[in-house]
């Protein structure tokens, strides 16, 4: 089975949280509310991709490996 | 004078759904001209993808390059350039990156998840005691009056550090604001209300800073914000943070009433209780457009040229029932919700409040079904605020 790599572009993130809701064993926000990969080769990959179609800033990008 | 507007078709509904002739147009050319509410020719973008494409991106489509429509009709005061960007100060909607950014980013850590999780307390206090208030005095009540505009209301107020004795007057204000039927001088005129207001409890807040949002903001951004900045940004979630779940709370009762077999799944099963508000928002749509943009270069959507300096507006019910988004999507089944919609909007505009509201949702609805089971409308007395910015009920009479 392939590996996802999962990204996310904190500049662009706009802290909607979108993510968490959706795979929160896989993002979190910091404090300021930006969003931070907590495992960046996920296992639950239908609720990533989930999670990156639905990032309303487009701040989220899967990149499947090898 | 200026007499009231035609509603325009993408604020036309019957009941709970959107006019078909909205569905004629998704599902045929997509996109058409309508007049909008302030009488201008706008293009109308109809489609699920369609129209995350026009929030997706502000650099075609700009929230903050709209001149015209500020334009006031004749015989009434124009402003002056610098009174403009006075007004639009602060307001996140009204701006595009890099001021976009710069505020948002001020504001985002006062809703994440987890910020929101440590108000769920509160938040149920306060849907409790509204509940215990209903109870003491009827059955009848007015599901709107006590119930779906005072705990969002209260909630905003607390966050946002606004006094809650103020409510009536401002609540009026804000309702009013929104209302189209009122001539452009009366809403114009409320709007200068509202800002003074706002301008003196932000004045209150920089002489000396409380725990709230308003001082939050003071400390920490006090010397990056200008004062009409911060009346703009507190103006904007005073009316967005209760005209908006208030809604949802009416109108979503409602429609549960209506579908009692989904009622008793959102009263009968918490698990199911996120995925059923997903629906709930989709179904319901209560921003019919949001912000009018405007295209900043000669673009296309749905194959239709559009040129520089021509307005777009998104029709949000249409797109959240766009077969492509969902099978059967007239269809409320609270079972399949998913976040998915764009009755939050869509790209970097997306609500700043739409955690708060989730979480004044997934409280509110399943205790007021549990506290009062035999919950039911009154036949007749559901009221629809039609000629508002935000659809909803103005009225709710309910027994039980």
């Amino acid at each position: 089975m392939a590996r996802v790599h999962v990204h996310a572009d904190r500049d662009v993130c706009i802290g909607a949280g979108l993510c968490v809701l959706t795979a929160g064993a896989v993002f979190d926000q910091d404090d300021d509310g930006i969003v931070v990969v907590l495992d960046e080769h996920p296992s639950d990959v239908a609720a990533v991709r989930d999670a990156v179609a639905n990032c309303p800033s487009g701040a989220l990008s899967l990149t499947e490996e090898g | 004078m200026t007499a009231a507007p035609t509603l325009p078709v993408y604020m036309q509904r019957n009941g709970f759904e959107p006019v078909p002739e909205m569905a004629e147009v998704r599902d045929g050319a997509g996109i058409e001209r309508v007049r909008n509410s302030f009488g201008m020719e706008t293009w109308l973008v109809t489609r699920f993808a369609d129209v995350r494409e026009v929030l997706s991106d502000p650099e075609r489509f700009s929230n903050a390059r709209l001149p015209a429509r500020f334009r006031r009709p004749e015989g009434v005061r124009q402003p002056s350039a610098d009174e403009l960007a006075r007004m639009r100060a602060g307001n996140l909607l009204a701006a595009d990156p890099p001021d976009h950014t710069r505020l948002r980013r001020m504001l985002t850590p006062e809703f994440t998840v987890r910020r929101m999780r440590r108000l769920e307390p509160r938040i149920r206090e306060i849907v409790d005691e509204h509940l215990d208030g209903m109870e003491r005095s009827g059955p009848p009540a007015d599901l709107v009056a006590e119930f779906a505009l005072p705990v969002p209301s209260l909630v905003i107020c607390e966050l946002l550090g606004v006094p809650y004795t103020d409510r009536a007057a401002f609540q009026q204000r804000s309702t009013r604001q929104l209302d189209l039927r009122l001539s452009m001088e009366e809403r114009i005129r409320l709007g200068e209300q509202s800002r003074a207001y706002m301008a003196d409890l932000v004045a209150r807040a920089q002489a000396d800073p409380g725990e709230d949002m308003l001082g939050m903001l003071v400390r920490e951004h006090g010397h990056d914000l200008t004062t009409d900045e911060l009346i703009g940004i507190a103006s904007l979630l005073l009316i967005a943070g209760h005209e908006t779940t208030a809604n949802m709370l009416g109108l979503g009762t409602l429609a549960l009433l209506r579908h009692p077999d989904q009622l008793a799944i959102v009263r009968d099963e918490p698990e199911r209780v996120d995925a059923a508000i997903e629906e709930l928002l989709r179904w319901l749509t209560i921003v019919h457009t949001g912000t009018a943009k405007v295209a900043t270069v000669d673009t296309e959507i749905a194959g239709q040229p559009i040129a520089a300096g021509e307005l777009v507006m998104c029709a949000l019910p249409a797109a959240n029932r766009d077969p492509e988004l969902r099978t059967d999507p007239e269809r409320l089944d609270v079972t399949r919700g998913g976040v998915g919609h764009v009755a939050f909007g869509h790209g970097i505009h997306h609500c700043l409040g739409a955690p708060l509201a989730r979480m004044e949702m997934r409280i509110g609805f399943p205790a007021l079904l549990r506290r009062f089971p035999g919950l039911a409308e009154v036949p007749g007395t559901a009221t629809f605020r039609s000629f508002s910015v935000i659809y909803g009920l103005t009225s709710l009479q309910v027994t039980w």
